[in-house]
């Protein structure tokens, strides 16, 4: 390796921590700086309403696929699983106003109906013996199909009860520049109780290093005597929890349910996962990188709108962040994984 | 002395039709290490695995503290402080040292909530009683082998092991990390605890051994306290016969033509000015140590490095070695050191991998291979070399190290070179079968082949080669020739 590759290498393995927490907090931060430069607008209260608002629903999402992920698989199936919950809790409520006026209890039931689902994933996993990706891919098809035949493809386009008010729950309002006003949406409480106590799960119990175990080397966890099929599907019915909830977020959000909603967003999901210092192959991430990894992704697509770039593009970017990251992460380890003599065989 | 800490009567275990373990008694004492050898198939995994728990044996009896058992569990083995470390070491690459102490322990006592403080001061406990420090926040991939290895000796005394299995634990170590290892099991059983050390390597069991039980075909064919012991009896018990691990040499011809000759060859700080000359049907040994440059000399002549300075003489014309296939075109074969990770395409056929570096020569119709005609051609090069597949469809996985050896042989006399380069030629090779590739070696520098031999065993350079150049530190430090090449000489030539 070259002397600059290295320095650079050294700064970034120095800066990305156990992940990538501390390289995503700079481009973060550093990237607001930029955005600000060029509009001054952008520096501002509402901004990070706003930012945080867009980040709701793909955070819980990319909660989900970051514990599957730790333990090596890679579920798909969570955009499915979410619209989904979101759709049917949205039909149900239109049919029962007591629902429709417990908002606390619609969340509740679709991220019931999202633990069902997951389990249907966590059974068919634990009896095809298959990679989980290969299982989500079908279930996930399997789960769109069965919520347009059999529940309804139908759009609800005005959302029943206090459902309809949810979107303008908000802690604390403030005038934004072009004199709308933006306010801090009441979910970021509960949803930060929820990052508090997942990487508690995560970092300081047992089972959940058995996480990280089981994405560091499956048979090893075994031998060592973790439950592995019980962790698995425990994780998949987390996963589908957590991808229900974020599909009521989504539907409650926007105060409409269309079923053939959220079809296209799982990259920004998965690059979000992985921009947060998550590895691709299992055994490392933190709920923290994710946070920071889902704030990057919705601050690039939010300085883009507010420069007026056309939203094509943001596909484009959410793509280019996705090589950067795991370029990130390979370009950290690399010096360190060089064997003591490097040398190939002919073909 | 008091009564062993582990003790296995009259053990026996079938696999189908074959009698893996007959009627075997094994005892471990508290202290010792107990060393057990045996070929490839001889029964030794089998006995670690009923030891451990990881399988039932069909009769006999497992005796611990006093209590006899007809069958353990893995974690009823544990519990009684019977650990094993197999060659995979089964540690969590992405984890730390001290989680990957300390979770093993965490498990067993059923503990829900895991604290970093608290592992790290497992962990250092468990360092202390090996007597060695690791940091306990590296993670297990940034580790050498020989650290991973220690990280899981320390698992296994977090969870207080008395006995400690180890299969064959030096299979990834270099010479002075095998050092470092029996500093720690020395360590260990000085401090009472039991150590199994199960190899194949006779100079390793000889100088770590405090008693030797050999294996063969399930059976336990000798047992003894190591001084009963020599590299000679040992053969013979662990092969049933005797194996003349002597010099055979035919002498080569003063006037055979030179296929090779290397004049100050040289690869800034790796080695310096290296000349040598290769007659056809002639050995050369590169005897050297880890580090020495003597493998790195045959890396340069197949083009994997690229010399700094020097010339190459193939066939009386120079030649300059870019690539490997530079040197495959000019006839010049190599098979690697670790034949697992660079040599073979493990789960592929055998016939893939002997044809793999021959696919532009192999028969093809248009632009198809003929199977036919490559199963002809594979199944004389397997005859040739007594490769023992069950079929050449099977994948490479399912054969011995010595077969797996054979085959990435096989692949180079496909291309019928005229010089081949070997590195480590019977590393994981158990004895019987390294006897057979020696003599397998030496009918094909007969038939004509020059070979390159670059290894740290000295009596497998002592066996097959006609001159042995000592390397150290990059230069030819020693040069001995026919007569003057014997294992005390070399010993004496490297050690100097």
């Amino acid at each position: 390796m070259t002397l600059p590759g290295h320095l650079l290498a050294r700064a970034v393995s120095a800066a990305r921590g156990r992940t990538n927490e501390g390289l995503v907090a700079v481009t973060l931060v550093g990237l607001a700086l930029a955005v600000g430069f060029v509009d001054r607008r952008f520096w501002s209260l509402a901004t990070v309403f706003n930012v945080l608002h867009d980040s709701f629903e793909p955070l819980v999402f990319s909660l989900g696929f970051l514990v599957v992920l730790l333990t090596g698989g890679i579920d798909v199936s969570f955009d499915a699983v979410g619209i989904f919950a979101g759709y049917t809790v949205a039909r149900l409520a239109v049919a029962s106003p007591w629902l429709a006026h417990n908002v606390p209890v619609a969340f509740l039931l679709a991220t019931l109906i999202g633990v069902g689902l997951g389990g249907v994933n966590a059974v068919a996993i634990g009896a095809l013996h298959l990679p989980v990706l290969i299982v989500t891919l079908g279930t996930r098809g399997i789960f769109t199909g069965f919520l347009l035949s059999a529940i309804g493809s139908t759009y609800v386009s005005v959302l029943p009860g206090t459902l309809v008010d949810f979107p303008t729950r908000d802690l604390v309002r403030v005038h934004a520049s072009g004199g709308q006003s933006v306010g801090l949406h009441v979910l970021v409480l509960p949803l930060a109780v929820l990052c508090v106590v997942l990487s508690l799960f995560l970092t300081r119990t047992v089972t959940g290093r058995g996480l990280y175990a089981m994405g560091g080397d499956l048979e090893a966890a075994r031998r060592a005597g973790f439950p592995i099929r019980l962790i698995q599907g425990g994780v998949l019915c987390l996963a589908g929890a957590l991808s229900g909830l974020a599909g009521m977020i989504h539907v409650a959000l926007i105060g409409y349910a269309n079923p053939f909603d959220l079809v296209g967003m799982e990259l920004n999901v998965i690059a979000a996962v992985v921009l947060g210092g998550a590895s691709i192959f299992g055994g490392r991430g933190s709920v923290l990188g994710t946070v920071l990894g889902v704030l990057l992704v919705s601050l690039i697509n939010y300085s883009l709108i507010l420069l007026g770039i056309p939203s094509a593009w943001q596909r484009v970017a959410v793509g280019v962040l996705l090589v950067l990251g795991i370029l990130a992460q390979t370009v950290a380890r690399r010096p360190r994984r060089r064997a003591p003599t490097p040398l190939q065989v002919s073909p | 002395m008091s009564s062993p800490l582990l003790r296995l009567r009259g053990i026996a275990k079938r696999f189908g039709g074959v009698q893996a373990l007959d009627r075997v008694d094994f005892a471990v004492d508290a202290g010792v290490v107990q060393c057990v050898v045996g070929e490839n198939g001889s029964g030794k995994s089998t006995l670690i695995k009923i030891a451990t728990g990881a399988l039932p044996p069909d009769e006999g009896a497992i005796e611990i503290a006093g209590r006899s058992y007809s069958t353990l569990t893995p974690r009823l083995a544990i519990r009684h402080g019977i650990e094993a470390i197999y060659q995979d070491l089964a540690l969590f690459p992405n984890l730390t040292v001290a989680e990957n102490i300390a979770l093993a322990r965490y498990l067993g006592e059923e503990t829900p909530f895991f604290r970093a403080g608290e592992a790290r001061a497992i962990a250092r406990r468990a360092m202390d009683y090996v007597g060695v420090r690791l940091d306990p926040d590296a993670f297990v991939d940034d580790l050498s082998m020989a650290d991973k290895q220690i990280t899981a000796i320390c698992r296994a005394l977090a969870r207080d092991a008395r006995v400690i299995f180890m299969d064959e634990p030096t299979a990834a170590l270099t010479w002075r990390e095998v050092e470092s290892l029996f500093r720690v099991i020395r360590h260990l059983t000085a401090r009472g605890v039991a150590v199994v050390f199960v190899s194949h390597k006779l100079d390793e069991v000889l100088a770590i051994g405090d008693r030797v039980t050999v294996l063969r075909n399930g059976l336990v064919v000798a047992d003894g306290p190591r001084g009963t012991f020599d590299r000679r009896t040992l053969v013979h018990a662990m092969t049933g016969r005797a194996v003349l691990d002597q010099r055979q040499t035919r002498p080569v011809s003063p006037h055979a033509p030179v296929l090779l000759a290397v004049q100050r060859l040289t690869l800034a700080g790796v080695f310096e000015d290296i000349s040598f000359r290769v007659r056809q049907g002639e050995i050369l040994g590169f005897a050297g140590l880890l580090g020495s440059g003597a493998v790195d000399v045959l890396e340069t002549l197949f083009g994997v490095r690229r010399a700094d300075a020097g010339e190459v003489i193939i066939g009386g014309e120079r030649r300059t070695i870019r690539d490997p296939s530079e040197a495959v075109a000019r006839g010049i074969g190599y098979v690697p050191g670790d034949r697992l990770a660079q040599g073979l395409f493990l789960r592929h056929s055998v016939t893939l991998n002997i044809i793999a570096s021959t696919l532009d020569a192999a028969p093809t119709r248009w632009g198809c291979l003929r199977w036919g005609a490559v199963g002809t051609l594979v199944g004389r090069v397997l005859a040739e070399l007594r490769v023992a597949a069950p079929s050449p469809a099977v994948p490479v996985a399912y054969l011995s190290g010595g077969n797996q050896q054979r085959v990435v042989l096989a692949r180079w006399i496909m291309r019928a070179p005229r010089i081949l380069l070997l590195n480590g030629p019977t590393v994981g090779v158990d004895v019987g079968s390294k006897e057979e590739i020696h003599q397998l070696l030496r009918e094909l520098s007969e038939k004509g082949i020059a070979m390159l031999i670059a290894s740290d065993d000295i009596p497998e350079l002592v066996a097959l080669c006609h001159r042995i150049l000592v390397m150290r530190r990059g230069r030819v430090s020693d040069e001995l020739v026919g007569a003057e090449i014997t294992e005390d000489a070399l010993t004496h030539a490297l050690q100097a």
